[in-house]
This record gives structure tokens, C-alpha cells and sequence, in this order.
């Protein structure tokens, strides 16, 4: 149900962002030189980290003779939330944003490149102000392109909730956490937006069959409007010169 | 599109918690002004005008005006006048009036929605120029104090860089912050105080009379009268450390200088007396309080006090009345926890109807108000109307109630029209509980069906068509909204039973009010139909209430139908719900439709019919008593009303007959029906209705007074109470009875709505009705929780998804809130015209008829006139009566006065105080020498006191006939049918 006071009577959000605005996004390729590929975003004041490694040969156990075995880590660091966590990984929520996060990344993955190999994906939360999974999947998806691993398409995550002015409902683009926690409903949604297809759709809380189109098409628009800013981080990242750290290597 | 600069926002909470906050700041704003051309305004947003008149005659350029947070919170009043215009409300200062009071920023609101105003609000925090970061040290206050004064001044200049020929709106800062205004000027800001503004404004009489008078008023010790609250700091502490304690204070009725205080953890509440204990607390009030310690203890002082003073100036008078009667006496079980208000938490205050007190003085402006209600202190205003005003009824706002005045201050709202007119008075009664009363907006309108509405055939399609079965109405006379019909046939019979199909048909007032629509959200602001006794403020527009939803004989209506198959002995076979259309084939009143069952020639159908629900309505009505239903009392009565002049001529009980129980019945059968679905249905948000046992304590002196008359009462089950209030009768005291029953009513608790998923399921139980789970689904025309129940009850039946509101089980629990709330005031206002009537009737008449004593206080007795209905004090010496605490009696000489006891009474009306008429009750009999009033003497004084009364009389008699025909025709309808 939307909640009450999410958007102001002059219709802007509690951070001043209008309803169909994403928060500022920064990312960055190539933070690391360890890793096959790497890369660092931030939505508004969620920051995160992701690394890739591989593909390598997959463990015997977890090996597929049709596909790459995809295998992520999602954690989150002790300093990242407002109270300090204990455990930064491998509690329920933890595990739970792991799977669905390889969910997301292997639909956009060509896994039947790589049979009998594995791709190791690492995530870090350095800073969480909602929409962890969303920057998780955007931080992911640069991450691999930023390895070189072949992709069918860009893989962009984004949420969205319901406010009301007034009278009328009005669907919010990339929750931030007061308004998470404002006991709103959350729509969380990954999707390869140059194809339209949905990779993962996740709800938190009820909404109204009535309301759910407009949250829906919100949270689509939102994939599509960073997809637009991650395919410009992209090529910049190599206009600037992707050779650089090579030509250090070499 | 947008500049992205964060900020970071720490706050604090219990554990010092540092949280970041992004903060947008953007260049897309718009300043609303007509004078600017670079905004990119579109047409509809430009809210200020280019070259403004000024209203002010100390400024005489155009100019707009910057309110500061002080001013909007405590001259609302004054912005609501349409004197202002140009004005911007900036959203510092919206944020901290919706921090601080939400009903002055709710009404703040509509004043900037109000295109005719020019209220702008910009949004100064998020706008790239206008936003200031908090520097280091400084206070929260200061910092929005700052950001207004930024805001001024970059407005300022924002205006004049876009002026071509130099000429463009000055800003003018409103404040009333003296430290502010400094600031300003140095920063070459022009500002003043709101009082200097309105005092030049010319051309809106009575404006400077709604200013506000405010004063710190915790500041003012010089001649302080009351001891200083605490801080709130120091309350809070003292709170944590439990040596305070929170609670609400509510004022005595029947003493000014008495009130209590409901505090958590505590079983009695905490008594406060005197100008000191009370310490400027008033009704409704959060207060903090300092219980004394055990010894220092009293009890209720059980007499009544009134604020009889002629306009003392700031003195507090003697309380040794109070207190005497008060001293503690050892090993006395009433001895409550006393206390005194240190410190208030939260002022709950409203607005207050009322009149001016007469000035001694000609010509001053200092003047006192008496409130209506008799728990709220009266109040010092200052008018310059006082001649206008003295014979008006005024509404009052309260502004601060400094240390060194007797009196609150406050400040004139609006003039409600003369004393004594009827719909003065009855604006009074309904400002007074709150209950919502302007006509229908043109939006609702708007939601509204052609006149000439007519059954669409798609709905025919859908409905099942029980026109030609006979249904009929059964209500009380003059009756317009009729929502409910019945209908019994016979099926045939089953284990050598004969079997009914009886149906329940209610209007269907969802197919008109949609959910969501303006229509739908006015209605559930009303919640209910108010029916006064010589007006009737509708929930829904007359079109809908009166006709198209009203199931009038002969016509065809959309219902929603409850069938039962029932046996012969009213047990039911099967249930079904379903909406249909029906024709009624006879509106009846319940003597008409008594009639046709009566008269044994009448072989037609609907007297057929009745007969069958009649017969079945007794076997229901036999089983519910003997699960345990209570059959209460409450003293009702019907005036007989004047045609001409809406005057009340007579008085007379409500007569009830055999069809009263059985509509009754069956509606209460199709509650609980429609109850048991729609939980089965929606067990986290069915609207449901429950009534809670009363707690043991509640029937203390009840038990105590009947046993006084030699009966046991046993309250431990609604079973073993409805037994045992059968069983006490006194043969040669027909009234006692109904007496006992009436007196059991006042013990019982409120019956209130919920939603299902909020409480647990053993709470949904009805003690009244003895009924696990119950409704309100039968009066959906009045009642808006019937309408939510319909609309439950067609989801779960004919599959139309629910609407989502519907399943919101926070909205819903909030909504139930509002109901409670209304419902409850909608009762207190029909109560409160009743009595205005009463005094109406009695305005030229004395009467002296038979009483009966419902109480025994200290000082007087509660009497009960069972003919009127009516109640109130009979005021007893104490140099003559003697009261004994333990036995709750009144003595003098042989004469022993004790609850039930029956009286002869002589009633008159004492009109000597406009304000609170009140009838007087005298004692005739038993005869008490020198007290008692002897009836042979009367005729002199019935003149006598028909002369005293005469000068306001006339005057308002006069007054009267002009808009009494304007008043709409009353409707009584039955409102005793459910607790």
C-alpha cells in the first residue's frame, strides 16, 4: 500500500528528487588489477564493490558439461549500515541476495560459452542506503563486461515503490532506504532492458493488482535509464584508454 | 535535468546514530511570481501577481509576504481571513508547522490550494540558491530562521534581476521573532510584525480581533498566579525516573475547580484540585503529573462547584469549600491518588463556542468568554464588537494562558449568529462534537447520478430479479431513508418442519458511491447521519439518501439480499448473499404494518408475509435472550414539532410496538449472517463491530443502590445478568424495572468498530447482543461502515475483486478509528438537541410531575423524569440534608432520599444564564419543611418566573420565524435499534 509522506504536496520526494528520477549514479571499470575484471558503483549513498574472476575450470563437484557455473558472493561490510552488522556474510538475507543475485547475472551471461568452467562473482556493500541488490546487479553487470566475459545484453536491476499526492498514486523510481523503510511496498526488478526481458522480480510487502502496471513500467523505465548510464560509463572507461593499465603489464 | 550535489544530514537518535541523508538540490524550481520572466512557468503555475495592491497602508508599494513558522502557527485564524494575499509560504516553514501541528498545517494547506489566495509554497530547501547547510554549533531554530531570512532576500534579488523598467514586488518579511527581525534588517530585508501588519490593514472588519495573543507563557512571573510548568526536558527526565507520570487530564463537569487524570498503572485516576493542582491544564490536555505523597490523598469532593465570579481580574479566590469537603477521612475506600499538573505535555485544544460575558465597563475591549462546554475555563478575548457580539454565539480559538492571568488567552474565530436562534444553536451543537456539516462540495456533486436515474440494463443482466416477490419496509413514521425491506414466503417443509425463505434487503449504496470518488471520501469523513431533532445532516446527498438508494414503495431499487431458509422454529437451514433488484410493495410504518398482523380479515400477501416474520422474529428473539442478550434501557423521547416553526410543542415516550422487535430481529440476524462471511472471507480486514464486557468495577454503586431495594444482581455473565434483571420486579413499581435496566446501560462499555486482523478472535464478542461476531451492514445509508461491509460482502460473494483500499489493514484500522470517533460525537450531538429542545419546551411552562432518584451526591440528587426522559440535579442544603458517605443516602429529619426512591418534582426553567439554560428541579414530595416546594403557592410563581424569562424571550422569539423555514423537514428515525 503507499505509504503516506513519501512525496511533498509540490510532488518531490523526501531527498528532493521528482517521482521518475533515479539518485546519482558514479561507477568506475577496472578498480582492481587481481581480478579478471572489476568495477565500482554508487547509487546515491549506496556504494558497492564487485569483482569477477574466471572463467576457470569449475570445481569436479559443481561442474556442468552444458554451462558455466556461475557462482556469486554477496556481502555486505560491518561499517555499511547505520548500526554495525556481525556477521557480513553468510546470514539468510546475505545468501539470499547471493541467489538471486546469480540468478540475474546468469540470464545475462552466455553460459553455453563455457562448459565445464566457473565464474566467481564477488560483491561488496560498502555503504547501504536501499536498493542494495539493484547496485549490486549494476556493479555486477560492469564488473563482467569489464572481464570480457560475453554478454547477451546489459543486466540492470531497479526498484520502485508507490507514493501518493493527493489523490492520485504516483510510482517512485529507485527507493532509496528512508523510503524503504517508510513501509512502503518495494518492487525490485533485473532485467536486459535492450531485449525487455525480466531476469528476476522480487516484492516486498502487498500491493494492489490495480497499482502493480504502473510500479512495474516505473521500475522498467528505471532499467532502461541506467542502462543508458552504465553503456555511457562503458565507453568511456575505453575511450579513456582501456590500454593503459595493459600497457603498464606488458 | 537535475544538479547532483549531496549533502550530509546527521542525525541523532537514543544511540548516538549517525545517519547520511542524500539531499537533491535543483535548478527547476519555480519562484510562482508573474513579475519573473525566467522561471519557465507554465500558465497554471503562476501563482503571484505581477504588481499586487497592497492591503497594508504602512507599505504602499506592491509587495509579497514571507510568513515565518511562528506566525502561521498562531495566526492561522487570521491567514484564513481572505485579507491576505500574496503570499509565500516557504518549505521550511511548511515542514516545521507540519512538525509541530497538524491541524494548522492541514488547514494551511487548504489555504494554499485555494487558487483565490495567492499562497505560494516554494521549495526553498531543495532549490540550488535558496538551501543553507547547519554550521557547526548553531541551533536547529536558528538555521530555519536563517534559511528564511536567505530565502527573503534571494527572492529579493531574483525579482529585481528580472525587472526590465525597475519596478518589481518587494518582499516583506512577516515575523514576529524580534531577534529575526534584527538579522533581517541587517541584512536589508524589510520586515515587521504581524501584529503591525494587520493593525494597518483596512477594509476587513474584526481581522485585528483574530490575532492572536500570544505570550511565552512560562515568562511572565511578575504577579505569577500559577506556579511555573516544567520544561519539557525536565519532564521528560522526571517521566524516565518515574517520579512523574503522563496522563490526560479531563475536567470535572460539575466542578470547575476538580478534574482527574487517566494515568497508566494506576486503577483509579489521579484526582487534581484546586487552581494549583489543575494549574492551568484544560480538558483533553496531556499533562504531567506529581502524585502526592499517600497520606496528603483525597477523594472526589462530590459537590458542584461553578465559576461564579463577576470578572475578578486576575485574583484566584478562596478554595476552602473545595478542600474542606474534601479532608480526608480514614479507611475510606474512595480515597483516589491526588496529585498536582506540573507541566503540561501536549495542549489538545480546539476551537470553543460560546458568548461574551456582559462588561461592566461600556466601551472596553478586554472581554470574557464563557464556553459552552462547562469543562473548558472561560477565556479572555479582546473585541471591539462587543456590542455586536454580546447577543451573538462566538466560536473562540486559545492562544497561551500566561502565569500571571486567571484566564487563557484567546482570540474571536467567527460570529455564529444570535442566541437563541435555532440555527445558531444548532451550529453550536455541531461545531461543539465536531461533526461535519457544510454542504455537499460541487466535486461531490459531481459523483452524483442524473435526477432522473433509471436501472441500467447491464445491471439487470447481473442482479437476480426479485421484483415480483412482496417485499415491504417497515419504519418509523416520516421516515425518507428507508434501507431496508423484507419478505417471508413459504417453501415447504422438511422433517415434518415447515420451511421459510425470509429475505433481508438492503439498499445498495455501493453501486452509487464508488470507492475512491470525492463522493466516497465525504461520506467517510461524515461516517454518519446526524439526525437532530429538527435537522438531519446527511451522509450521502438527499438525491441518494432520500431516493435512489431510499427503498420506496412501489419502486424499483437495487438492493443487496440476505436469504435464509429457515424451519418453523427460526433455525437456519442455508444462507445467501447476492445483490437483486426488488420492488417494494409497501413502505409501512410500524402501527400500520402492527395493524395488518392484527387485523385477522387482512388475507393479502404482505400481511401474510408479516405474520411469517412476525411469528419467526419471536422464536429468534426468545433465543437470543436466552443466550444471554441483554434487554437494556434508555429513556427516549419524541417531540412533537411545531409545522411553522420548527418549535418542539409536546413531548411523548417512544411508543414501542411488536414490528419495532421484528425488523429488529432480523436485521440483527442479517448482521451477525454477513459477519460470520466476511471474516471467513477476509480474516485480517473485516469491518467488524464488538462490545467488550465491562469491567466488575463499573456496577459498584448499581449493585450497591439495588441492593438498597432488596435485590441481588448477578453481573458475572451477560446470561446471569439478563436473569437476574428479570427477576427485579416490584409489582406495584411497573417503572422500576425499566429503571434498573436504564441504570445498567450507563455501566456498560462503548460498542465499537475494528478490523478483524487487529485484535484477537476471543475479543470479537458482542456482550450486549450475546453474539460472538457482529456487523453493521443493514443502514448503509447512514452509516459508512456499513457501506466498507457491502463492499467486503460483494467481494466475497460475486468475486469483484476488492478494491484495494479494501485489504489495507492499516487504513482500514484507522478508518474504524474515525468511525468510533464520529459515531460516538454523532450520538452526543442528538443528545445535545434533545436537551435544547427540552429547554425550548419548557421556555413558558412549569410542570410538576413524578421523578425517580438516580443518583445521591454529596450535595444534590440526580433525578430522572421518566416522562420527558429528562435528567438533572435536584440541589439539596446541607444545613438541612445530611449525606451519609457509606449508604449513599440523604437524610433530613425522617425523610431518608436513596436511589430508585420515587419523587414528585416541580420543573421550571432558569434562563437567568444564557449560556446554560437549565432546568431547575424542585422536591414537592416527599415533603421537607422549609425546603420543599408547596404546590398551592404556585400559581403566583408560575407569572413570576414567566416574567423573569420574558426580555430574552421575546427577542429571540422574534428572531426565529425568519429562517425557521429554511430548516430542512426532520426525520427521526429509530436509532435505539443496535447498541
Amino acid at each position: 500500500m503507499p505509504a503516506a509522506d513519501l512525496l511533498s504536496s509540490q510532488g518531490l520526494r523526501l531527498d528532493g528528487r521528482r517521482p521518475n528520477e533515479l539518485r546519482r549514479i558514479r561507477c568506475k571499470l577496472g578498480v582492481f588489477t587481481q581480478p579478471d575484471g572489476s568495477a565500482y558503483l554508487e547509487q546515491g549513498n549506496t556504494k558497492v564493490l564487485a569483482a569477477v574472476y574466471g572463467p576457470h575450470q569449475a570445481s569436479k563437484s559443481k561442474m556442468s558439461t552444458e554451462a558455466v557455473v556461475v557462482n556469486c558472493q554477496y556481502s555486505m561490510a560491518t561499517f555499511s549500515t547505520g548500526e554495525r552488522k556481525n556477521r557480513p556474510r553468510g546470514d539468510r538475507k546475505s545468501q539470499e541476495m547471493s541467489m538471486h543475485l546469480r540468478q540475474a547475472l546468469t540470464a545475462a551471461i552466455k553460459t553455453e560459452m563455457y562448459p565445464r568452467s566457473q565464474i566467481d562473482i564477488y560483491i561488496e556493500v560498502l555503504q547501504a542506503d536501499g536498493g542494495t541488490y539493484c547496485a549490486s546487479v549494476n556493479a555486477a553487470s560492469l564488473a563482467l563486461i569489464d572481464s570480457g566475459i560475453p554478454l547477451r545484453a546489459y543486466v540492470t536491476a531497479c526498484s520502485a515503490s508507490l507514493g501518493r499526492q493527493s489523490a492520485t498514486h504516483e510510482p517512485l523510481v529507485d527507493v532509496s532506504h528512508i523510503e524503504e523503510a517508510a513501509d512502503g511496498v518495494c518492487l525490485t526488478v533485473a532485467s536486459l532492458p535492450s531485449t525487455g526481458s525480466i531476469a528476476l522480480l522480487e516484492m516486498s510487502n502487498r500491493l494492489h493488482m490495480d497499482h502493480f502496471n504502473i510500479v512495474l513500467t516505473r521500475a522498467m523505465q528505471g532499467c532502461r535509464d541506467i542502462e543508458v548510464i552504465l553503456d555511457g560509463a562503458v565507453r568511456q572507461h575505453l575511450a579513456e584508454g582501456w590500454t593503459k593499465q595493459d600497457v603498464i603489464t606488458i | 535535468m537535475w544538479t547532483t550535489k549531496t549533502f550530509l544530514t546527521k542525525t541523532k537518535r537514543g544511540n548516538i546514530l549517525k545517519i547520511v541523508r542524500e539531499h537533491y538540490l535543483r535548478d527547476d524550481l519555480l519562484c510562482g511570481s508573474a513579475a519573473c520572466n525566467t522561471c519557465p512557468h507554465k500558465d497554471d503555475e503562476l501563482v503571484l501577481e505581477t504588481s499586487p495592491d497592497s492591503p497594508c497602508a504602512l507599505f504602499d508599494f506592491p509587495h509579497y509576504l514571507v510568513l515565518d513558522t511562528n506566525v502561521v502557527l498562531h495566526q492561522i485564524d487570521v491567514l484564513e481571513e481572505d485579507a491576505l494575499t500574496n503570499v509565500i509560504i516557504l518549505q521550511t516553514v511548511l515542514e516545521e508547522v507540519k512538525h509541530q501541528n497538524t491541524a494548522v498545517f492541514q488547514r494551511l494547506l487548504d489555504i494554499i490550494s485555494n487558487k483565490k489566495r495567492k499562497f505560494y509554497s516554494f521549495v526553498n530547501e531543495h532549490h540550488k540558491d535558496t538551501y543553507i547547510e547547519r554550521s557547526p554549533g548553531e541551533k536547529q531554530n536558528d538555521r530555519n530562521d536563517r534559511s528564511i531570512r536567505k530565502a527573503t532576500s534571494w527572492y529579493e534579488y531574483h525579482l529585481s534581476i528580472n525587472s526590465l523598467d525597475g519596478k518589481f514586488p518587494k518582499i516583506i518579511l512577516v515575523t514576529d521573532d524580534e531577534n529575526n527581525r534584527k538579522l533581517a534588517q541587517e541584512d536589508g530585508i524589510i520586515c515587521c510584525s504581524i501584529k503591525d501588519y494587520i493593525e494597518n490593514v483596512s477594509g476587513f472588519v474584526g481581522l485585528v480581533d483574530k490575532l492572536s495573543k500570544n505570550v511565552m507563557p512560562e515568562t511572565c512571573s511578575k504577579d505569577a498566579l500559577y506556579p511555573a510548568h516544567l520544561t519539557p526536558s525536565q519532564i521528560h527526565e522526571g517521566i524516565r525516573c518515574g517520579q512523574l507520570y503522563q496522563g490526560t487530564y479531563h475536567a470535572s463537569r460539575e466542578n470547575f475547580l476538580e478534574g482527574n487524570a487517566s494515568v497508566n498503572g494506576f486503577e483509579k485516576s489521579i484526582l487534581l484540585q484546586g487552581h494549583i493542582g489543575i494549574n492551568r491544564a484544560i480538558d483533553g490536555d496531556i499533562v504531567a503529573i506529581e502524585i502526592f505523597p499517600k497520606e496528603e490523598w483525597r477523594k472526589p469532593s462530590n459537590i458542584v462547584l461553578e465559576d461564579k465570579t463577576e470578572d475578578p481580574e486576575n485574583i484566584l479566590e478562596e478554595e476552602t469549600v473545595l478542600l474542606d469537603a474534601a479532608k480526608p477521612v480514614d479507611n475510606d475506600d474512595e480515597i483516589t491518588p491526588t496529585g498536582k499538573v506540573v507541566g503540561i505535555i501536549r495542549r489538545k485544544w480546539r476551537q470553543y463556542c460560546g458568548i461574551l460575558m456582559p462588561s461592566k465597563f461600556h466601551g472596553a475591549t478586554r472581554h470574557l468568554f464563557t464556553p459552552a462546554e462547562k469543562r473548558i475555563p472561560r477565556v479572555r478575548i479582546e473585541t471591539r464588537q462587543s456590542e455586536i457580539l454580546a447577543s451573538q454565539r462566538i466560536l473562540v480559538a486559545l492562544d497561551s494562558w500566561p502565569r500571571n492571568s486567571r484566564y487563557p488567552l484567546g482570540h474571536l474565530v467567527r460570529a455564529l449568529g444570535p442566541i437563541g436562534d435555532k440555527d445558531a444553536e444548532n451550529e453550536v451543537i455541531l461545531l461543539e462534537h465536531d461533526v461535519p456539516h457544510a454542504r455537499f462540495s460541487e466535486a461531490v456533486l459531481n459523483c452524483l447520478p442524473p435526477n432522473d436515474w433509471t436501472i441500467p440494463e447491464e445491471e439487470r443482466q447481473k442482479r437476480v430479479d426479485l421484483r415480483d416477490v412482496c417485499v415491504c419496509s417497515v419504519d418509523p413514521p416520516g421516515c425518507t431513508d428507508i434501507d431496508d425491506a423484507l419478505h417471508a414466503r413459504r417453501l415447504g417443509s422438511s422433517d415434518g418442519l415447515a420451511t421459510y425463505e425470509v429475505g433481508v434487503h438492503i439498499a445498495d449504496v455501493t453501486y452509487f458511491v464508488k470507492p475512491d470518488t470525492a463522493l466516497d471520501k465525504e461520506a467517510a469523513s461524515r461516517s454518519t447521519t446526524v439526525y437532530l431533532v429538527d435537522r438531519r445532516i446527511d451522509m450521502v446527498p438527499e438525491l441518494l439518501s432520500s431516493n435512489l438508494c431510499s427503498l420506496r414503495g412501489g419502486e424499483e431499487r437495487l438492493a443487496f439480499s440476505c436469504v435464509w431458509e429457515m424451519d418453523e422454529n427460526a433455525n437456519v437451514l442455508s444462507t445467501k448473499f447476492h445483490k437483486s433488484i426488488i420492488k417494494s410493495k409497501a413502505a409501512m410504518t410500524y402501527e400500520e404494518a402492527q395493524i395488518a398482523i392484527d387485523d385477522s380479515s387482512r388475507k393479502d400477501e404482505i400481511a401474510k408475509s408479516l405474520r411469517v416474520l412476525n411469528k419467526l422474529a419471536k422464536k429468534l428473539k426468545k433465543k437470543r435472550l436466552d443466550s444471554g442478550a441483554l434487554l437494556l434501557a434508555s429513556p427516549e423521547i419524541r417531540f412533537q414539532v411545531d409545522s411553522e416553526t420548527h418549535d418542539p410543542i409536546e413531548v411523548q415516550a417512544k411508543k414501542i410496538v411488536d414490528t419495532n422487535s421484528m425488523v429488529e430481529e432480523f436485521m440483527l440476524l442479517a448482521n451477525t449472517s454477513v459477519a460470520q462471511k466476511i471474516l471467513e472471507e477476509f480474516p485480517q480486514c473485516a469491518m467488524l463491530r464488538r462490545h467488550p464486557a465491562p469491567p466488575p468495577a463499573n456496577f459498584d454503586t448499581f449493585l450497591k443502590a439495588a441492593r438498597q431495594q432488596g435485590f441481588e444482581i448477578d453481573v458475572s455473565t451477560n446470561k446471569s445478568f439478563s436473569k437476574s434483571l428479570n427477576e427485579a420486579v416490584i409489582p406495584e413499581r411497573p417503572f422500576f424495572n425499566t429503571l434498573l435496566r436504564i441504570m445498567a446501560t450507563r455501566c456498560m462499555q462503548q460498542a465499537a468498530y475494528f478490523v478483524s486482523g487487529s485484535l484477537a478472535a476471543d475479543h470479537y464478542y458482542h456482550y450486549g447482543l450475546a453474539c460472538p461476531i457482529y456487523t453493521h451492514f443493514t443502514s448503509p445509508i447512514r452509516r459508512y461502515a456499513d457501506v466498507v461491509v457491502h463492499r467486503l460482502l460483494a467481494a466475497s460473494v460475486a468475486g469483484a475483486g476488492p478494491h484495494a483500499a479494501l485489504l489495507d489493514a492499516r487504513r482500514q484500522a484507522a478508518l474504524a478509528d474515525t468511525l468510533n470517533y464520529r459515531h460516538r460525537h454523532a450520538q452526543l450531538a442528538g443528545r445535545a438537541s434533545v436537551a435544547l429542545n427540552t429547554h425550548i419546551l419548557f421556555k413558558n411552562r412549569v410542570e410538576i410531575e413524578s421523578a425517580v432518584v438516580l443518583a445521591v451526591k454529596r450535595n444534590a440528587l440526580q433525578v430522572l423524569i421518566p416522562k420527558y426522559g429528562l435528567e438533572g440535579p435536584l440541589y439539596l442544603p446541607s444545613e438541612k440534608f445530611t449525606y451519609n458517605e457509606e449508604e449513599h443516602v440523604q437524610k433530613c429529619g425522617d425523610v431518608v432520599l436513596k436511589t430508585f426512591d420515587e419523587l414528585t418534582v416541580r420543573l421550571s426553567l432558569d434562563s437567568s444564564n444564557l449560556q446554560h439554560r437549565k432546568l431547575v428541579f424542585e422536591l414537592v414530595e416527599p415533603h421537607v419543611p422549609g425546603f420543599s416546594y408547596v404546590p398551592d403557592a404556585g400559581n403566583m410563581e408560575v407569572d413570576d418566573v414567566a416574567d423573569t424569562a420574558a426580555p430574552s424571550s421575546e427577542k429571540t422569539h422574534k428572531k426565529r420565524e425568519i429562517p425557521a423555514a429554511a430548516a430542512p423537514k426532520p426525520s427521526k428515525k429509530r436509532k435505539s435499534r443496535r447498541k
